[in-house]
């Protein structure tokens, strides 16, 4: 019994590798267009440009630091975060290429979200020197996590892309109904670009709207990462249960609908 | 006059194809009540308590945010539809059926589709300004139109200017969409009026990326608050952009091999 475990688990890692080390060459070779991609990240830093020259700043007590803080670690977790899951594989199952996948003894959403990491890990280089340009400017708004924060807060980015990787899938399995699921994210994305966190903090809202935006999954995609990496005061355990809640409920849909639409996958152009 | 009569026919046979997907038309309307909802929701964050940002009222930072719907729908309209296949021209080397049509090859690439999803982006923008600018308490006379609808459209040469001139690096770069990303990302800033940016940023805005010169500075116009030198600079900028643009892609063609080469 221990045996097999073992063995199931290198088998596991082995597979994890060479996933991970071929996109990730993969990758490199896009590494251009990834700059490119990095850089198209730059919301959170133009909010913060007319956030700190707003009166409203003043009055809810938000300092420049504390502002400068929160944007640029709203930067960081977006760029840490960003699926693009939808596109590919509308493309994918459209041209066929999904078929051969199927075919291997490996569930395709592994490949899909390894090359998803593979690209953050491409991203990671671009998006340091921006915050070294960010720091150049801004040397007042540098600070140090501590080590035990920012650990907490690379795992709340991870927990938080895991969240919009499920998020994304189970709208990304409606390719296998619908040629619309792409325009049903860019839809969905519309509250998450406002009620997450992204272009205002959460403490900026009327008291009415953050408690609706809490009830959505957005801010724990967002807004709670990005707090524990600025250093605030957060509620980790109700951040970490929110993930959680989310990711039992969207797992599930998105496993369930995935074993109902291979059913309907026709491999056209295969 | 030619150019007039092709594009006519352009843009009929595009939107004759376009109007076979009316689901579309639901979802641009959701995704432009959206983005302006959300956006006023952001600027009305933005004012808090207080009465301004960066010198403007609320009624006219609405016009800003007008006009930068405006713009955003005019850049899906035209922009984003036909920039974007300069891209795949340049990939499959279709590029050189276009440069062999007894056509302006700027012109044809630039106006030969037609995209009707973003004209409810534009209807808004519109509406958002006429309203906006009235409850500012904006009495525009003849001359302040004129001016308003050249500032206008010199801000639509500049934002052209831009997107081509990132598309036609696609002859060098084949895959460069993603700068026009880049541009579009950075061009949100445009939401706001310059003046609510600090100063570095307001220089950047102005000289180096001139989003100044795309809602700002036509927003001043329509409220009556617009100068002779921010005119005349509004039409320099939208001239050199313009010419620009001709010569950068003249410059670009010499240095097209084709696909195979």
């Amino acid at each position: 019994m221990r045996g097999s475990r073992r063995l199931r688990f290198a088998r596991g890692w082995r597979i994890a590798r060479v996933l991970l080390s071929t996109q990730y060459a993969y990758m490199l070779e896009y590494r251009a267009e990834i700059a490119l991609w990095a850089l198209s990240g730059v919301l959170p830093l133009i909010m913060l440009g007319v956030w700190s020259g707003s009166e409203a700043a003043g009055g809810l007590g938000l300092s420049p630091e504390r502002l400068s803080r929160y944007f640029l670690s709203a930067f960081v977790v977006r760029q840490f975060t960003i699926v693009w899951l939808v596109h590919v594989f509308e493309e994918d199952a459209l041209q066929g290429r999904l078929s051969p996948y199927l075919l291997q003894p490996l569930h395709p959403l592994w490949r899909y979200l390894a090359s998803h990491l593979s690209e953050q890990a491409t991203r990671l280089p671009f998006v340091v020197l921006i915050m070294a340009i960010f720091f150049l400017f801004q040397p007042a708004a540098f600070w140090l996590p501590s080590p035990g924060g920012f650990l907490l807060a690379v795992v709340a980015i991870h927990l938080a892309f895991l969240l919009r990787f499920l998020f994304q899938t189970v709208i990304t399995m409606l390719c296998f109904w619908t040629e619309r699921a792409a325009a049903l994210e860019r839809l969905l994305l519309i509250p998450y670009l406002f009620l997450s966190g992204l272009v205002a903090p959460l403490e900026a809202f009327p008291e009415g709207v953050r408690a609706f935006a809490l009830l959505t999954p957005f801010p724990a995609m967002l807004s709670f990462p990005a707090q524990l990496l600025a250093g605030e005061p957060v509620d980790l355990a109700g951040g970490l249960i929110t993930i959680g809640v989310w990711a039992a409920l969207l797992l599930p849909l998105a496993l369930w609908l995935w074993q109902a639409g291979l059913r309907r996958y026709s491999a056209m152009g295969a | 006059m030619r150019n007039l009569r092709l594009l006519r026919r352009f843009w009929a046979t595009s939107l004759a194809a376009d109007l076979e997907y009316q689901v579309n038309v639901l979802i641009e309307l959701l995704a432009v009540g959206g983005n302006l909802a959300g956006s006023l929701f952001v600027l009305s964050l933005l004012f808090g308590q207080g009465g301004s940002l960066g010198g403007w009222s609320w009624e006219e930072a609405l016009v800003v945010l007008g006009l930068y719907t405006l713009l955003d729908g005019i850049t899906s309209t035209v922009l984003q539809p036909n920039l974007s296949t300069i891209v795949t021209h340049v990939r499959e080397g279709t590029l050189d059926f276009v440069l062999l049509k007894p056509v302006d090859s700027q012109f044809w690439l630039s106006a030969r589709t037609f995209s009707p999803w973003g004209l409810p982006g534009v209807a808004a923008g519109l509406a958002l300004i006429v309203v906006a600018a009235a409850q500012a308490g904006a009495r525009p006379d003849g001359a302040s139109v004129v001016a308003a609808l050249v500032l206008l459209l010199s801000s639509t040469l500049i934002l052209y200017s831009l997107w081509f001139v990132l598309a036609a690096t696609s002859i060098w770069f084949v895959k460069v969409w993603n700068a026009t990303e880049v541009l579009r990302a950075a061009l949100v800033a445009g939401r706001y009026p310059v003046s609510a940016y600090p100063v570095a940023l307001r220089t950047f805005f102005t000289f180096v990326l001139p989003v100044a010169f795309l809602t700002t500075v036509p927003a001043e116009a329509i409220l009556g608050r617009g100068s002779a030198p921010w005119l005349l600079a509004s039409l320099a900028v939208a001239a050199f952009c313009l010419l620009g643009s001709r010569k950068f892609w003249q410059f670009a063609l010499r240095f097209y091999t084709s696909a195979s080469s």
